[in-house]
């Protein structure tokens, strides 16, 4: 057994990267193996935001406790990671939408999260440029943007910073049954730990995996400086990501620092191609002039397409794999990657070393959904 | 109808023949540039063929609007970065 | 249903010399043809602005037949992607429309090349077929002093047209050594066609100084050109000036074509003997093929027309024609291959990607283009690559990752593809 590494991570987008950072962090070796260069899948191609979500009381726990983790962070990261403190506005369409607004109010006071409900008028004020027939909105203070690759590219260097090593155009064919990692050119590297953290790729590398892979769209306009102060999300929202088997396509748009604005956002199942598919993208755009009737107007310079890792029940798989031993996962994170990153890591490490974890780390246990057999979801 | 179209450059109106370029009409009025790069460095047309949108101006309020591809229209408000 | 949504028997897209060939073949072959265009007018770059006085016999010839076939012409038109597997969606003054086609004929054509060099973003530097583009469009050069300066006959072309408008021609500066030059000369006087070409040119330009083997290194001016240094590597020479238009070749626009599948990767689109690309029913003619000129692109559009709409014997009387100007094609590509020590115009700070200020001293330390595009920006702006993404792949050899949709910037509105109101 080499003792060169405590822990190989499998995957160095935002996951990997967090991964690889707190473990260095925490003491261990670490070596970082991709199949190609830093941030190209699932990350590469992502909106950025860090963002609270309260589908559930383990979701909101993450991305609360993650959330965190970025703040504290942000005076380490270099410019490049084009932090924006925009927060993030939820808007409700209708009354039905406003009693969730009040929900999340509520909830969101009684945990310390910085929030403020708007009227009619002052969602108006807030954002002009949104139609003026909404009902009103949430303003969470505290989320924010940030251009991921060069996130990624950062939490690297502060984990190499720690010692980490990376090796890039490391393809890994499967663990070693002993831990470690087999490279496609043969290459055995075995080490007491690894982690799986690549994303779309991991259930190639932990067969049975319940990840699928999630196509969204998105459109980057050129630069409208104030056209938005705030990301800007429907509270339909919710209803996209929960959707697990039809296309569904829900308005979400947010500012870069450059005075571009990302537009998404689009959600299907079981296409493969990497291709902008027209007819979703009218569907999200149309969505978008819905709420932004300003919208058309505006130059779009790019549009692609990118892959969310899903699980079935919209958590990610953070601890052991049930059938691999030295094995752990990080990955399923759908359209949190960012968000929770941060947290995944954390709560890797305390796994890895058997630290009581800051947040109850059992509802994202890969047992929950992997045991014996493949659970049908 | 004149031969002539009447446009306003920051504010200036300047007379130019039928057929021109608002890029065209820029250099009539002697507005030497177009925009400001991000690093506010002075630019001008490049390709004259709209792909380098170096030319970029607003007209009529839009942003971004590529001089070299818009042809003076009578009553035209065109306005260059400072 | 909108007069653009019928199921074109053959749609061509570009209308230039080698767009308004195909056009007119097909059409004339019974074909129900549409013919697209980004400008106002037809005639591509090479006829820009001549479609009411042509200024030759062949310009000439072309844009009457136009006239007077039953093709549907469409002005103002881009085409900005590729809609569903028989369509394209295009972009209008007016709103989108989207054209079904049963055969398309891709004649997008070619740009210049501009190699970054110290100042070369100073205003008053401009392309050398783009200085020509502008003062056909109203640009005023009247006693401008001008230099031209890169590669290809192009310059000198351009030289006649501005000196015809009264402008200074300091000189020309034509990167090719004189030896290389030479040879191209007697290899292209035996196309007859291009001898009296070179000669009216030549008369034309007499007593501008022609310098071979000579490139631009430095442009100097606070916020507006003034002086112009050139090197032979050895030398060097200020000018001082007004204008410098500089032009190191033509890449060919392949944008539409890639995002269609039948690029293939390379540097021009593959096409068989019909100037069918690897995609079945997609033809391909003109720049997209190989940089040739006006009279390369007539013979391809013409047979790419013809085979699209079926006629192949009648296409096949036309091959012997295409091998010559191919075979010219390839005398121009060897005589005006641009030399090793152009990779070396850019320093430092020379800024390479225009719309986000990015310098060379940025990228050189990147293995590809991806991963310059992540970590610096660089191509994310307004013209997405196009400028910066041919330079870099001269300079470095970088090839562009794949293509995504729009073609070009283009307006939500457009990308919706909601036709009203046509």
């Amino acid at each position: 057994m080499s003792q060169a590494w405590d822990v190989i991570v499998v995957g160095a987008g935002i996951v990997g990267t967090a991964c690889a950072r707190a473990c260095a962090c925490a003491g261990m070796k670490v070596l970082v193996v991709t199949q190609g260069s830093i941030a190209e899948g699932t990350t590469g191609a992502g909106m950025g935001h860090v963002v609270i979500l309260d589908d559930s009381e383990a979701q909101f726990a993450l991305t609360e406790y993650s959330r965190r983790l970025w703040r504290a962070l942000l005076p380490d990261l270099p410019a490049a990671v084009e932090v924006v403190q925009c927060g993030t506005l939820w808007v409700a369409a209708d009354q039905e939408e406003m009693d969730e607004v009040q929900r999340k109010a509520a909830f969101y006071q009684k945990h310390a999260v910085r929030a403020t409900q708007l009227d009619a008028q002052t969602l108006r004020q807030a954002e002009p440029n949104l139609r003026p027939d909404l009902a009103g909105g949430l303003q969470v203070y505290d989320d924010m943007v940030v251009y991921p690759p060069s996130a990624c590219l950062a939490l690297l260097a502060q984990a190499q910073q720690q010692g980490a090593e990376v090796r890039c155009h490391a393809s890994v064919a499967r663990f070693l049954p002993g831990g470690g990692v087999v490279l496609t050119d043969g290459t055995k590297i075995p080490c007491a730990q690894a982690v799986n953290a690549a994303g779309c790729g991991a259930p190639a590398l932990t067969p049975g995996l319940p990840v699928q892979r999630r196509k969204g769209h998105l459109v980057i306009t050129d630069r409208y400086p104030d056209y938005i102060h705030h990301q800007i999300i429907e509270l339909g929202y919710l209803k996209s990501a929960h959707v697990v088997s039809s296309d569904s396509v829900a308005f979400n748009i947010q500012p870069r620092q450059t005075g571009q604005m990302l537009i998404g956002s689009s959600r299907q199942n079981g296409d493969e191609s990497p291709d902008v598919d027209h007819a979703i993208l009218t569907r999200m755009l149309k969505r978008a002039k819905w709420y932004m009737p300003g919208i058309d107007q505006l130059q779009a310079l790019r549009c692609w397409t990118g892959f969310r890792p899903a699980t079935p029940d919209k958590l990610p798989l953070i601890g052991p794999s049930p059938r691999q031993d030295h094995v752990w996962l990080a990955t399923g994170h759908e359209g949190l990657g960012i968000t929770t990153s941060l947290a995944t890591g954390s709560l890797l490490a305390d796994l890895i070393l058997e630290r009581v974890p800051e947040i109850p780390a059992e509802p994202y246990l890969p047992a929950r959904l992997l045991t014996g057999d493949l659970k049908d979801v | 109808m004149s031969d002539t179209v009447t446009l306003h450059i920051n504010g200036r109106p300047v007379q130019v023949p039928q057929g021109t370029t608002v890029a065209a009409a820029l250099e009539i009025a002697g507005q030497t540039y177009s925009r400001r790069s991000v690093s506010h460095k002075a630019r001008g047309a490049l390709c004259g063929m709209g792909v380098c949108f170096e030319c970029r101006v607003t007209i009529d309020n839009v942003p971004h609007c590529r001089s070299c591809q818009t042809l003076c229209v009578q009553g035209m408000e065109v306005v260059t970065d400072d | 249903m909108t007069r653009s949504r019928q199921n074109w028997d053959v749609l061509v897209v570009g209308a230039g010399p080698a767009g308004m060939a195909a056009a007119c073949e097909a059409a004339q072959a019974g074909a129900r043809v549409a013919l697209l265009d980004s400008q106002h007018t037809l005639g591509g770059q090479i006829w820009h602005g001549e479609q009411q006085h042509p200024k030759s016999r062949a310009a000439r010839h072309w844009f009457s037949r136009v006239q007077a076939l039953d093709i549907t012409v469409f002005t103002r038109t881009t085409v900005v992607a590729a809609f569903s597997p028989q369509s394209l969606l295009a972009e209008t003054p007016k709103g989108p429309l989207v054209f079904d086609w049963h055969r398309l004929i891709l004649a997008t054509g070619a740009r210049e090349l501009f190699i970054p060099f110290p100042g070369w973003t100073t205003p008053h530097v401009t392309g050398a077929g783009g200085l020509q583009s502008l003062v056909k469009s109203g640009w005023p050069i009247q006693g401008k002093r001008v230099v031209l300066a890169g590669s290809g006959p192009l310059l000198l072309a351009v030289a006649q047209a501005i000196k015809k408008e009264g402008a200074h021609v300091c000189c020309i500066a034509e990167q090719t050594p004189w030896l290389r030059l030479a040879a191209f000369g007697q290899g292209a006087a035996a196309h007859i066609s291009k001898l009296w070409q070179g000669v009216d040119i030549g008369l034309s330009l007499l007593g501008v100084p022609y310098h071979c083997g000579w490139w631009p290194v430095r442009a100097e001016g606070q916020d507006l050109l003034r002086r112009v240094t050139l090197s032979n590597g050895r030398r060097e020479r200020s000018i001082e000036c007004d204008v410098l238009a500089c032009g190191f070749g033509l890449v060919p626009n392949l944008k539409l074509a890639s995002l269609l599948g039948c690029a293939g990767g390379g540097p021009f689109v593959s096409v068989d003997s019909h100037q069918q690309t690897p995609r079945e029913h997609v033809y391909c003619a003109g720049e997209l093929t190989g940089i040739g000129g006006v009279d390369a692109a007539l013979v391809e559009g013409r047979i790419a027309g013809l085979c699209a709409a079926g006629q192949l014997d009648r296409a096949r009387t036309l091959f012997p024609r295409r091998r010559s100007w191919h075979c010219f094609q390839d005398k121009m590509a060897q005589a005006f291959g641009l030399q090793e020590a152009l990779k070396s115009l850019p320093d430092e700070h020379t800024v390479v990607c225009r719309c986000e200020d990015i310098s060379y001293g940025q990228l050189v330390s990147h293995a590809n283009w991806q991963d310059a595009k992540l970590q610096t920006r660089c191509g994310m702006g307004s013209c997405q690559g196009c400028t910066c993404g041919a330079s870099l792949q001269f300079l470095l050899g970088w090839s562009r990752a794949s293509e995504r949709p729009p073609v070009l910037s283009t307006s939500i509105k457009t990308l919706i593809g909601e036709e009203t109101g046509h």
